[in-house]
């Protein structure tokens, strides 16, 4: 079991917790995940391991609430504990050296881009992190990220940052030049904008696949991935791959796999939470 | 044990009467019914049709069934003992050589060890051997229904300490052979749930849960301790857990799936084995109410041959599959799969197409699966393995329309685990290397199952396990320790 000590919702679906798991802390690398089973007759989801505290022994997971089985994590509170946490799963980041870096983050994969952004800084690398949401509630870990270089963060309305998407944003800083790589996590068609923004230019670019998984140890094949032509596992040989050779149609098209089962599970679980409303 | 136990009223008979007993057969849940649920096929002999089956061993001087065992089952003493009525007896016999009977009973293919050396099936018109897999199966049960019978012959606690890497077969196997030596075992699953491939793989309908988790249960309960979601490879690496323990033993099995490399297999609707069973099985997504979705499919396809395959296509038809096909390049002969699976997948009306060879998926625009395209073949000269070589008939394409396809054609080895142990001597496939001990290159760390040998049975991995086993304890006693 894995007490929850600390809870912090960071948008109105994303939610930061911090749970003991004190192995994982001690040996976790950025770039790394592990899988998260709530309890008896949950789902077992991959989530990235956003920070960690070896001397308190605890890992950070942020998690936004899509379906059914991060809802009921997302329900979760200070005092519960999630009763399945194995990991660290992955291959961890290859980080740049030196030089400026560029983070991307979109939505929830800001979480993902932190621990990157912040290995990268504390190895002396140069970090512009750009990071979006639909409006100012919706972005996330601002203040973290400033910690670690400048932050351009970005808003479809306006309301908070920059208007416009982080494409934007990153063409503007990719025109100043002197970037040597770009980490982007997000949702797919971010990802691809990424990489075709970079594509032209030659920029190393990196993106963290969030491909559906079981075991998360390359046994069941689900993640399988198209890099460059070639079938990979996004849990044993990622998740992190050139972004220039990743096929994100097949990535967005197997995510889709489950969508109508997903949905479903969402309607069970509002009727459920209906009846029980007295 | 029993201590005085009335023993059973038995017949005086002499070996004429016994060869004049047929064969018992196994009770099982009716083909039409089971298709349509996740419960036991089989439901286990009556007291009476064992003690009548027990009756037709002969008891033979030199029993060559032992032989036919990987792990060497004592098997006319337990049937002895059982046609004496001693189930305690016939129980405590049975485990002491068989750390896991309910198991074995269930899925071992004996028609081709135990009974296939049973003398009884070489008897002229009487050819049926007696039933090993069904009564091991009954005094088995007998032994988890009733705990307190089973005897506990606890050693001293040697003070060594034995880490197991995987729950499967080999590693619980191994685990309880060394815990009745009196070493210190830690068993590491990198699953939620213990058992391996015994949980994630064998479906319900074979294997019920429950019994796993007796056998489990049974193992703990001598002082096995089990560390779960714990990747070896990644949580500890083995270095590490040598440095913590005298002795260490892999027994990770093949966890990796093999695809076909055929053009489509990246489609919404193709899974491979693993995946499907681990769905079904270990995530419960037989259940509606399972957080877990599977895909049900209309019509679905599994490509393969073996028990994984028949499990696969088997649990599809549970699921509501109008049509589930097996999809084999070789013939019905050279089937790798237990007798028993084959012909209870025919009852449940599964079709086979043999000599068929997948070629591609096909897919619709949406990227859901429409089709398997694929060949006939025919039989030719033999290969390596010994058995005839499919050969492709030129012209004979066709399509075999379907909405899911399961590939079920092997596993090889997780580089997972070897990768983070440099020392650690694998063979070009990737499967580590031992000596005639079981001992891998690196001392004091020993392995077996499938990790070493390539995808087999359950039976084949526990005897591995068991060997190790009693190679650590000697390796122990010669004064290996943590390194």
């Amino acid at each position: 079991m894995h007490p929850i000590v600390e809870k912090t919702v960071l948008s109105p679906n994303v939610t930061r917790f911090r749970v003991v798991a004190a192995r994982i802390a001690e040996v976790r690398q950025p770039g790394q995940f592990v899988i998260v089973r709530r309890g008896p007759g949950a789902e077992r989801i991959p989530l990235t391991i956003a920070d960690a505290d070896r001397a308190e022994g605890t890992i950070t997971l942020v998690i936004q609430a899509v379906g059914k089985s991060t809802m009921d994590l997302c329900d979760l509170g200070v005092g519960d504990a999630i009763q399945d946490i194995a990991g660290p799963l992955g291959r961890p980041t290859e980080l740049l050296e030196s030089g400026h870096a560029v983070c991307v983050g979109g939505g929830v994969g800001t979480a993902v881009v932190y621990p990157i952004a912040s290995a990268l800084h504390r190895s002396g690398v140069r970090v512009t992190t750009i990071i979006g949401g639909r409006s100012r509630e919706w972005v996330i870990l601002e203040k973290e990220l400033g910690e670690c270089g400048d932050v351009v963060a970005c808003t479809d309305d306006g309301s908070h940052g920059r208007a416009g998407f982080v494409t934007e944003a990153l063409k503007d800083v990719l025109g100043a030049g002197g970037v040597d790589a770009v980490y982007a996590v997000g949702p797919v068609p971010m990802m691809r904008a990424v990489a075709e923004l970079t594509r032209p230019l030659g920029v190393r670019t990196v993106v963290s696949l969030n491909s559906i998984m079981i075991d998360g140890t390359g046994m069941c094949g689900g993640c399988r991935v198209n890099i460059g032509g070639k079938t990979k596992y996004a849990c044993v040989d990622g998740p992190e791959f050139d972004g220039h050779l990743v096929d994100f149609d097949m990535l967005g098209d197997r995510l889709s796999a489950y969508v109508d089962y997903q949905r479903a599970a969402v309607e069970r679980r509002e009727a459920c939470r209906l009846e029980r409303v007295p | 044990m029993t201590g005085g136990a009335p023993l059973r009223e038995r017949p005086q008979l002499g070996k004429k009467d016994r060869m004049a007993i047929d064969r018992q057969a196994m009770p099982e849940q009716e083909a039409e019914l089971r298709s349509h649920n996740f419960r036991e096929v089989n439901l286990g002999l009556t007291e009476q049709i064992a003690f009548l089956e027990a009756e037709r061993c002969l008891q033979c001087k030199k029993p060559t069934c032992i032989d036919g065992c990987p792990v060497r089952v004592n098997i006319p003493r337990f049937i002895e003992l059982l046609a004496q009525g001693d189930m305690a007896g016939a129980a405590n016999s049975l485990l002491d050589d068989n750390a896991l009977p309910c198991v074995t009973g269930r899925v071992c293919p004996q028609e081709t060890q135990c009974e296939g050396e049973c003398l009884r099936g070489k008897s002229g018109k009487h050819g049926l051997p007696v039933a090993i897999g069904h009564l091991e199966r009954y005094v088995a049960d007998w032994a988890n229904a009733h705990p307190d019978e089973i005897a506990r012959h606890p050693a001293a606690p040697s003070g060594r300490k034995v880490a197991i890497i995987g729950s499967g077969p080999a590693g619980l196997t191994a685990a309880g052979e060394l815990v009745k030596a009196g070493h210190e075992v830690t068993v590491f699953e990198a699953f939620h749930a213990p058992g391996g491939v015994l949980l994630y793989g064998i479906p319900e309908f074979r294997l019920p849960k429950d019994i796993v988790q007796q056998e489990v249960d049974r193992l703990v309960a001598q002082g096995v301790r089990i560390e779960l979601n714990t990747i070896i490879g990644k949580t500890y690496t083995i270095p590490e857990l040598r440095r913590l323990f005298d002795a260490v033993f892999i027994g990770v099995g093949a966890g990796l799936p093999v695809f076909m490399d055929v053009p489509g297999e990246n489609l919404k609707g193709v899974y491979s084995a693993n995946e499907y069973l681990t769905r079904v099985n270990l995530m419960g997504a037989w259940n509606s109410d399972a957080d877990t979705p599977v895909l049900h499919g209309e019509r679905v396809a599994v490509v393969g041959g073996g028990n994984v395959a028949l499990d696969a296509v088997r649990t599809a038809k549970r699921l509501g599959a109008a049509e589930a096909t097996i999809v084999y390049r070789r013939s019905r002969n050279e089937l790798p799969a237990r007798a028993e699976e084959v012909h209870h997948a025919q009852q449940e009306r599964i079709r086979f197409e043999f000599l068929v060879a997948p070629l591609e998926v096909l897919g619709d625009a949406q990227n859901w699966v429409t089709g398997l395209r694929c060949q006939r073949m025919e039989l030719g000269e033999p290969d390596d393995s010994g058995r005839r070589r499919p050969v492709p008939i030129p012209g004979s394409e066709f399509v075999l329309p379907c909405d899911q396809v399961v590939v079920a054609i092997g596993t090889r080895s997780n580089p997972l685990l070897t990768s983070t142990a440099p020392d650690l001597k694998i063979n070009p496939w990737g499967y580590i290397e031992i000596d005639q001990n079981g001992m891998t290159s690196m001392p004091g760390v020993f392995a077996g199952g499938d990790i070493v040998r390539g995808a087999a049975t359950v039976i084949l991995a526990m005897g591995d396990g068991k060997r190790a086993a009693h190679a650590i304890h000697a390796y122990l006693n010669g004064g290996g320790a943590a390194a």
